[in-house]
């Protein structure tokens, strides 16, 4: 429809119009990964649908309860966002190493250690007032999670380590040190089923927003894409990083000094996720536990690889994921549908999304560099 | 003290047979890896398609009552999977790391969908050999009763290890994950020996699957695998992609992934989550210790984009 209307434009334009070529020139490049995405998506939930028919069920009425589960009424919505608020951090791990051409997989770890250092930080400090307390969790847990990714940049970058491969190790490394820590040294000696840390005072947990069902990390989480999009778009650090990304050889070659950037990224990317541990803790669960491995990481990878790795693209599609997450309980219960349902559209999604990579650059309408020059 | 106290013995002997037991699916995942690898492209979905492959043998071996149907199920199930993988794969634009993942989720959320009825019905198990006859206590006697699978696996890594020297199939292989534009200057279709290669690979991670839902732990559920298919991946580059050293690493690493139950069961209990890390901390000091940001890792096929 959109495309339609711009290739009219265009034409009318070759009548005479020059100056709207820069805007159509914008709106193309800018159009291409919405067009593109959402046809991925739509492609996606075709292939899950014939899936669907093909096991008895109906792909319509999955659908709708999804929507119903996930945004039908202010109380889902509410849901979804609570859902979302770790979703938003824990991709920004994924998207700003990939920035810098870095695949890093292992937000799920760094949301683990997060949540753990944020609950031993109370007992180490003593009694202090909420705020300073609640401060010194979040940076304990993002030091945490920042010193876990930093790693990972670290040793890809002066070690050849491959990222992909060592962040996920890391992963279950921090899952089983989570484990010990819980079960051991930092263990409520009155949780018998469920090992867990010693809990938050009520008093010390992290409210809700005003108006609304949904704890504060939901602010945090867009406040650190808005960040993350000022860092890589209007920063020479930014600048630094994307161009590194392209080609490391040759920001080499300029001095950019790629080590440092890399290992900062990592750095500021697993700080965030463990910013998420933090919030899982001091405003959902009240004390780390096993309940931190939830998954959020491993999401989180699918909401950056949707979002292309731009923070800003991030904020609409954690939102709705955790769209998709909260309408699991619903579809289970009303559909008979396993609670696997939404994990798997999640990979069929995901493949789908980036089969479509293959499509950038192929439509003309979308790259003004090989439309007439006449216009 | 009675005859069939071993004492300390104990921990090494079950660190043995441990090796044995935990090393298998790593031996099928890492060979499938290494075949894949040579051909110059990276699966790293095979956690996927062992677990979707532990799900389909166990599902179709209590359905029919033979877990060897079961194995062959899972291989054709993980050779779906590898064609899936290695035709995305073929286009351009598209990176194979980014797909493995993909790959992963994909695998896992479609067993653990389709595998929910499995969880709670028992599968007849995988045969095992009796080797310890000799001996008179039941902890070595119980230590040597091995698995076929762990034999056959071995056949596996020294044929794969002739093969890729030997002959016409093992050569073409080399060349295509060399240079992809040797390959095509010798009129070798690139992209259609990739897609075999990986789906050979698909076919041999599921195996390992496999093993791990009918013979040990032998049983489906959604806990079955704890990273083995990504492991391995780290596991054929520690190897330098030669399958008789896969081989040998994956003993290491069933060794490392036995350490933990071992010391618990003479009584060790303390840091058991920390031993039950062994082998993800030996994966990565290997991979620290054998990677190098200055020059290329010595046997590593040309055209694979995990070490350029």
């Amino acid at each position: 429809m959109t495309v339609e209307a711009n290739e009219r434009a265009i034409s009318l334009d070759a009548g005479g119009k020059a100056s709207m070529r820069p805007m159509l020139e914008w709106l193309a490049r800018r159009a291409e990964p919405v067009a593109i995405g959402l046809a991925a998506i739509l492609a996606g939930l075709a292939v899950f649908s014939l899936f669907i028919v093909a096991i008895g069920k109906s792909p319509i009425a999955l659908f709708q309860m999804m929507y119903a589960g996930g945004f039908g009424s202010w109380f889902s919505i509410q849901n979804s966002l609570s859902r979302a608020a770790p979703l938003l951090l824990t991709a920004l791990c994924v998207a700003l190493p990939a920035r810098l051409g870095l695949v890093i997989i292992g937000g799920e770890g760094a949301l683990v250690l997060g949540g753990v250092a944020a609950a031993a930080a109370p007992a180490l400090t003593g009694i202090l007032p909420p705020y300073p307390t609640l401060a010194l969790m979040a940076l304990a847990s993002m030091i945490a999670g920042g010193l876990w990714i930093g790693a990972v940049g670290f040793l890809r970058h002066y070690r050849g380590v491959n990222e992909t491969i060592s962040s996920l190790l890391l992963t279950y490394i921090a899952i089983a040190l989570m484990n010990q820590l819980v079960e051991g040294p930092l263990r409520d000696p009155t949780s018998l089923n469920k090992p867990s840390t010693l809990p938050l005072p009520m008093d010390y947990m992290i409210g809700n927003i005003p108006g609304m069902d949904v704890h504060w990390g939901l602010v945090a989480g867009v406040a650190a894409c808005l960040v993350s999009w000022i860092l890589i778009e209007a920063t020479s650090y930014g600048f630094a990083a994307r161009m590194a990304g392209g080609n490391v050889r040759a920001a080499q070659i300029q001095g950019l000094p790629v080590g440092r950037l890399i290992v900062g990224f990592t750095a500021i990317a697993g700080s965030f996720a463990g910013l998420a541990g933090m919030f899982e803790v001091a405003a959902v669960q009240g004390s780390a536990n096993g309940t931190l491995v939830a998954g959020y990481g491993y999401t989180g990878i699918l909401v950056a690889f949707l979002a292309r790795h731009n923070p800003l693209a991030i904020i609409p599609i954690a939102f709705l994921l955790g769209g998709l997450e909260a309408s699991g309980g619903l579809i289970q219960r009303r559909m008979g549908l396993p609670d696997a349902t939404v994990l798997a559209l999640q990979g069929t999604l995901f493949l789908a999304i980036l089969l479509c990579e293959t499509f950038y650059g192929r439509f003309k309408i979308f790259n003004p560099d090989r439309w007439k020059r006449s216009l | 003290m009675d005859d069939t106290a071993i004492g300390l013995w104990g921990v090494p002997l079950a660190i043995l047979a441990g090796a044995i037991r935990v090393s298998t699916p790593f031996i099928f995942v890492s060979l499938g890896e290494a075949i894949t690898e040579r051909s110059g492209r990276i699966n790293l979905g095979l956690e996927g398609t062992l677990v979707f492959g532990a799900m389909t043998a166990y599902a179709i071996a209590v359905k029919t009552g033979s877990p060897w149907l079961g194995v062959i199920a899972a291989m054709a199930a993980g050779c779906v999977f590898g064609l899936i993988h290695g035709f995305i794969c073929k286009f351009p634009r598209v990176n194979d790391i980014a797909i493995g993942i993909a790959m992963m989720q994909f695998g896992l959320g479609f067993a653990f969908f389709l595998g929910k009825p499995f969880i709670q019905p028992a599968a007849p198990k995988l045969p095992a050999i009796p080797l310890g006859g000799w001996s008179s206590f039941p902890q070595v006697q119980a230590a040597l009763n091995i698995n076929v699978l762990f034999f056959i696996g071995l056949a596996l890594a020294l044929f794969l290890f002739w093969a890729f020297r030997n002959t016409r199939p093992g050569l073409i292989l080399r060349v295509v994950g060399d240079s992809t534009d040797a390959a095509r200057a010798m009129g070798i279709n690139p992209d259609r020996v990739r897609l075999v290669a990986t789906a050979l690979g698909g076919a041999l991670a599921a195996v390992g699957g496999a093993y791990l839902s009918l013979y040990y732990p032998g049983s489906w559920n959604e806990g079955i695998s704890s990273g083995q298919g990504l492991m391995a991946v780290a596991l054929v580059i520690f190897a330098r992609w030669n399958p008789i050293n896969c081989f040998l690493a994956a003993l290491l690493f069933g060794g490392a992934g036995a350490l933990g139950p071992a010391l618990q069961s003479v009584g060790v209990t303390q840091g058991y989550y920390l031993f039950y890390a062994a082998p993800y901390v030996l994966t990565l000091a290997i991979l620290i210790a054998t990677s190098s940001p200055k020059r290329a890792l010595s046997g590593a096929p040309g055209e694979l984009s995990l070490t350029k």
